[in-house]
């Protein structure tokens, strides 16, 4: 058992389990209920990682989210977890982890020497050092900036943890469970109040487990281990630890993240990683308590100097010594609970008071203890490189500004406190605007500009009594403002040592000729010659001395440093700190895990995939699919060796030549009804729709307000009040709210219905040549002749027993129907189609020759009606109404939309007939033009015609109508292409239209 | 995320709602001579104003009907929330 820094019978560990674990390859044990940081402290461990900047060994500074040092990287079941508090992360079988920002080795580590070269590194030296010759930026700057930065390396591999996403609502939520949130829980749950009570430590208690007090007779332990068996009891209750409230929103929206397995040994199969809460609560307790502050000396950052706080629980919670010859340096009564802590553990430490001569309970117990204490006295530097060897002591005059009898006295840490700083981010985050407390030389939250108070600590409270009172009061009165039902519990009696004020020093001067790093930001290497050097350079506002010297911008968010920055520069500044002001509190108040956010919207699940009824037929018939919008359709349909273009080919041709079958479920498909839908349609189309009759169909072209194309498609009347819509599958959701948007807002006297019934119907587009005899087929009794059912007709009847719909619409400008039914029958449709149509060589045919087909008959679709074009630029000029007034009419008068070369659709075939022109290649006159070359348009949509058997495709082309015959060139710059290509017409095949009408 | 009064159904999340923008823009009458800038105001001109601003939501995954919001652009408080059709106080 080499545990040489564990005491024997204390602290609050699992002594029976032990733990091992590996530390940069070398194993350690340690108990259940330790964190990285208790383990290796009590194997003597301190050495944990390097500094930011010059590469300084670092070593263990805090006990909680405030750690600024000991970062580390984690790798668990073949993943690394970067950024891993050592102080939060608790221990599991098996756990190994290593330290971040050194190579080869954290005691080895070649980059320290930039601690020797630190005259190159002050303050903004990124704004100056990288910045001549500029050819240096991009091959050596750059990369050994990128080398140089970060804490870890993240897996670039897909994370295969869990993460959940959880919604709740309470009345009141509590962040912290210390002795104000444990209070004003119980306040408000025994008033009936729906709380959540959240804690971030395994541990609920906060302070009560390190304090030594007593509420209503019993310690602080006991008191903090009743309350929560009874908050744990009560239905209306929900009591988390492991779970940091990390951000404050809009409208009392906090959101909290729950570490589930992070201290498990390996993922539960159920049992999520983390788990992320969005809580919508009624009120707000902010409890989340104080941070200890840094006292500033020379060498302050070398391993073995920490928080006192931090050392005292290392001993109460964890039963560890943070070293054996402790010295205390301290401004106020925090040190002495410390040293009394160590003395109890048969200890002696050294308390060096910066304060004359103090008087208090506390320090009288500590006098009795016959610990040594020495007034008036300050450390000015650490000495020992990677761990605290021993320290230069010396008296400090009246005003602070003169050292006197320098010594050194050995020890093998320094536990320091300057005072607490209460953690106000959460109230900052609400947006409420802090005050200074000049009592406390802190910021306390000021006025609600949401639903919230702080409590306790985190509000400048710090006795108990004060706090129990104010929290049992706090959680009775908000909770009774819900509930209403004035069941208030008595304030038990609190027992505390009373302290006695601090010294607001907090910076311990150079002694002549020396010049001591004085560090202010420890994650950041951020020293007090930092900031007197930027505030030199003319740096005013403490927001750009924030950014210039980075204090405060590491992923501590600089806990234990902003104070003593704001200090600083008001101290040097002749200002106060209110004038000084502070730097914004953003979310998160702790780093979150991009997993957490993310959840299960991971992969396939990052959206919802809608698939029709006929999908699984797809799939057994080797479909390929594609993503339109969140709809899965087949691209096409393999067949032995097929790539996508002979698929696509052979399924156009025999659409062509044949019939085929393609699955337009995914269209959007909306109900209109009403008695006055005809002159609503008639609103919302560019064409006149007051004449449709009964049982025809009609295709309409919608516009924006402003004169765009909107959507297009078909609407059938089925009845004399009763349409059927349908929309592009893009658009379907967009026209639907534009619809509703007329209805409910602009037109209310309409008396008018719509409702999406996409989902509703299956559809199957019968199209070819011998699609007419599969129809005659599949409906024996119905009329289906040119004259029965002619183009744009709609007919009602029964296939096999099943009612279906039939639209005699084509969108691949051949003899074409679509056939609806009902969703669930989707299924035997489509196989009636297929089994029935094979004496025709009917060929199921998917998106890509649904494309083919269109272009080359210069039907426009999404790629043509892009959100840029208007009627005319689409060709579809012919269907804007002259005589009636529509939705976006009114802009098409604007002169840029009346001028007479705009874009025009045109069609374009490579002279060589052989060469496809990619997707979005410009059309030019003058392929070697100086540059930028003057386009005339874009290629908007590509395919090789299977009519004429070469390529071709559609282009938006200035003043296209006139251009056809002309002679040009495609250009592609992505593709490195320049194609001759000739001008013709977008009705590339059949431009009279006569198939369709066949 | 701002916890909205769809006056159909409740305090509901944002996320269940749609900005929809302006709400006191008022759609020229269909057939109506107006002038270019009548037109180019309605539909390009609106103001963005700090503090108070009657604004349209559609409740797109909830009831799908637009309600008016009025809401204040800096801070986020909402007010008080309307139907489509009812008068604004």
């Amino acid at each position: 058992m080499s545990q040489d820094f564990r005491l024997d019978n204390v602290g609050m560990v699992n002594r029976e389990k032990k733990i091992s674990f590996k530390f940069n390859g070398k194993k350690y044990f340690g108990f259940e209920g330790d964190t990285i940081a208790s383990a290796l402290i009590a194997n003597g461990v301190h050495l944990v990682g390097r500094s930011f900047k010059y590469h300084r060994p670092r070593g263990f500074f805090g006990v909680g989210v405030d750690e600024p040092y000991a970062i580390l990287q984690l790798d668990r079941n073949n993943e690394r977890d970067p950024n891993i508090r050592a102080t939060e992360q608790e221990i599991f079988e098996g756990l190994e982890v290593k330290s971040v920002n050194c190579w080869p080795s954290v005691n080895f580590d070649i980059g320290a020497i930039n601690n020797f070269l630190k005259m190159f590194f002050p303050a903004g030296f990124y704004y100056k050092t990288f910045m001549w010759p500029p050819s240096f930026w991009y091959k050596i700057y750059e990369p050994f900036i990128r080398m140089a930065a970060g804490f870890g390396e993240a897996s670039i591999k897909h994370d295969k943890e869990r993460y959940e996403h959880k919604y709740e609502y309470c009345d009141l939520l509590i962040t912290g469970s210390g002795p104000s949130g444990l209070a004003s829980a119980y306040a408000a749950a025994k008033n009936g109040a729906r709380v959540i009570l959240a804690e971030d430590k395994p541990r609920f208690g906060g302070s009560l487990l390190t304090s030594d007090v007593n509420i209503g007779n019993q310690t602080g332990v006991e008191w903090t281990e009743k309350i929560i068996a009874e908050l744990k009891s009560m239905p209306n209750v929900t009591v988390k630890n492991r779970s940091q409230v990390f951000g404050y929103y809009d409208h009392n929206m906090l959101v909290m993240s729950e570490r589930i397995s992070d201290h498990l040994p390996k993922t539960q199969k159920y049992l999520p990683k983390q788990r992320l809460w969005y809580i919508r609560a009624n009120e707000v307790l902010i409890s989340s308590g104080s941070i200890e502050r840094p006292l500033v000396f020379g060498n302050n950052d070398t391993p073995g100097v920490m928080l006192s706080s931090a050392a005292k629980e290392y001993m109460k919670v964890y039963g560890v010594l943070v070293g054996k010859k402790p010295l205390i340096f301290t401004n106020n009564d925090s040190g002495y609970e410390t040293a009394i802590e160590f003395k109890k553990n048969g200890v002696n430490p050294i308390i060096l008071d910066t304060r004359s001569n103090p008087s208090s309970d506390i320090i009288t117990e500590a006098k009795n203890l016959n610990i040594e204490i020495r007034f008036s006295y300050v450390v000015v530097a650490a000495k020992g490189y990677k761990k605290v060897k021993s320290a230069d002591i010396a008296k400090i005059s009246d005003d602070k500004k003169e050292l006197f009898n320098i010594e050194n006295i050995e020890c093998d840490c320094i536990c320091v406190s300057g005072f607490w700083t209460p953690s106000i981010h959460l109230a900052s985050q609400s947006g409420n605007k802090s005050k200074f407390n000049e009592k406390i030389d802190a910021f306390v939250p000021d006025k609600s500009k949401q639903k919230e108070n702080t409590i306790g600590s985190a509000n400048g409270i710090f006795t108990l009594e004060e706090t129990i009172k104010d929290a049992f009061d706090k959680g009775f009165d908000v909770s009774n403002k819900i509930t209403e039902k004035n069941n208030k519990v008595s304030v038990p009696t609190v027992v505390e040592k009373k302290s006695t004020d601090h010294d607001k020093f907090w910076c311990v001067p150079l002694p002549k000729g020396k010049s001591y790093k004085r560090f202010l930001d420890f994650q950041n290497d951020v020293a007090v010659s930092d900031i007197e050097l930027a505030l030199r350079e003319g740096f005013r506002s403490i927001e750009h001395v924030k950014r210039y010297t980075t204090l405060g911008m590491a992923t501590d968010q600089g806990k234990t440093s902003n104070l003593n920055g704001l200090q600083l520069v008001s101290d040097i500044e002749n200002k106060v700190v209110p004038q000084v002001g502070h730097t914004t509190f953003r979310p998160p108040y702790t780093p979150v895990s991009i997993g957490a956010i993310v959840g299960r919207e991971v992969g396939k699940h990052s959206k919802p995939t809608r698939k029709s009824p006929m999908h699984s037929w797809h799939e057994k018939n080797n479909a390929v699919f594609v993503d339109a919008g969140v709809w899965l359709r087949p691209r096409y349909y393999k067949q032995g060796n097929e790539g996508l273009f002979e698929a696509s080919k052979r399924e156009a041709k025999n659409v062509r030549q044949n019939v085929g079958v393609c699955d337009v479920t995914t269209l959007g498909k909306i109900d209109v009804k009403g008695p006055d839908a005809a002159e609503f349609l008639n609103r919302v189309y560019t064409n006149a729709w007051l004449k449709l009759p009964v049982g025809k169909a009609r295709y309409g072209v919608m516009l924006r307000e402003d004169g765009i194309v909107m959507d297009d498609g078909t609407t059938t009347r089925i009845s004399e009040n009763h349409y059927h819509m349908t929309t592009t599958t893009a658009q379907a959701a967009n026209v639907l709210s534009h619809l509703e948007y007329y209805l409910q807002l602009v037109w209310p006297e309409l008396n008018v219905n719509v409702v999406s019934t996409t989902e509703q119907w299956a559809g199957a587009a019968i199209a070819g040549p011998n699609s007419r005899k599969l129809l005659m087929k599949l409906f024996p009794n119905l009329d289906v002749s040119n004259e029965g059912l002619p183009f744009m007709g709609y007919k009602e009847a029964d296939l096999f027993g099943v009612p279906a719909k039939i639209y005699r619409i084509s969108f691949s400008g051949e003899l074409a129907y679509e056939i609806n039914v009902e969703s669930d029958n989707g299924y035997f449709m489509w196989e009636k189609i297929m089994e029935v149509g094979k004496e025709f060589q009917i060929q199921p045919y998917g998106t890509e020759a649904l494309s083919t087909l269109r272009i080359e008959m210069g039907h426009v679709a999404g790629s043509e009606l892009d959100g840029r074009t208007i009627p005319y630029d689409a060709s579809l000029e012919g269907l804007v109404s002259k005589k009636k007034d529509f939705i976006g009419k009114r802009s098409l008068n604007r002169s840029a939309f009346t001028s007479t070369d705009r874009e025009k659709l045109v069609g374009v075939v490579p002279i060589d007939k052989t060469t496809s022109i990619p997707e979005g290649s410009y059309i030019v006159k003058d392929p070697k033009a100086k540059l930028p070359n003057p386009k005339l348009g874009h290629v908007s949509a590509s395919c090789w015609s299977v009519e004429y058997d070469n390529p071709f495709s559609l282009a938006i082309i200035k003043d296209g109508k006139n251009m056809i015959g002309q002679k040009l060139f495609a250009m592609s710059p992505l593709k490195n292409k320049t194609i001759p290509v000739e001008i013709v017409s977008s009705h590339y095949v059949d431009p009279e239209g006569k198939r369709v009408r066949s | 995320m701002l916890y909205i009064n769809c006056p159909h159904c409740g305090l509901r999340s944002q996320n269940e709602f749609a900005y929809g923008g302006d709400a006191t823009v008022k759609r020229p009458e269909l057939n109506k001579e107006i002038s270019d800038q009548e037109w180019d105001n309605f539909v390009y001109l609106r103001k963005s104003p700090r503090g108070k601003h009657l604004e349209l939501w559609h409740h797109i995954s909830g009831c799908r009907q637009w309600i008016k919001v009025e809401r204040d652009t800096s801070t986020h408080e909402i007010f008080k929330t309307y139907k489509a059709n009812e008068a604004i106080e």
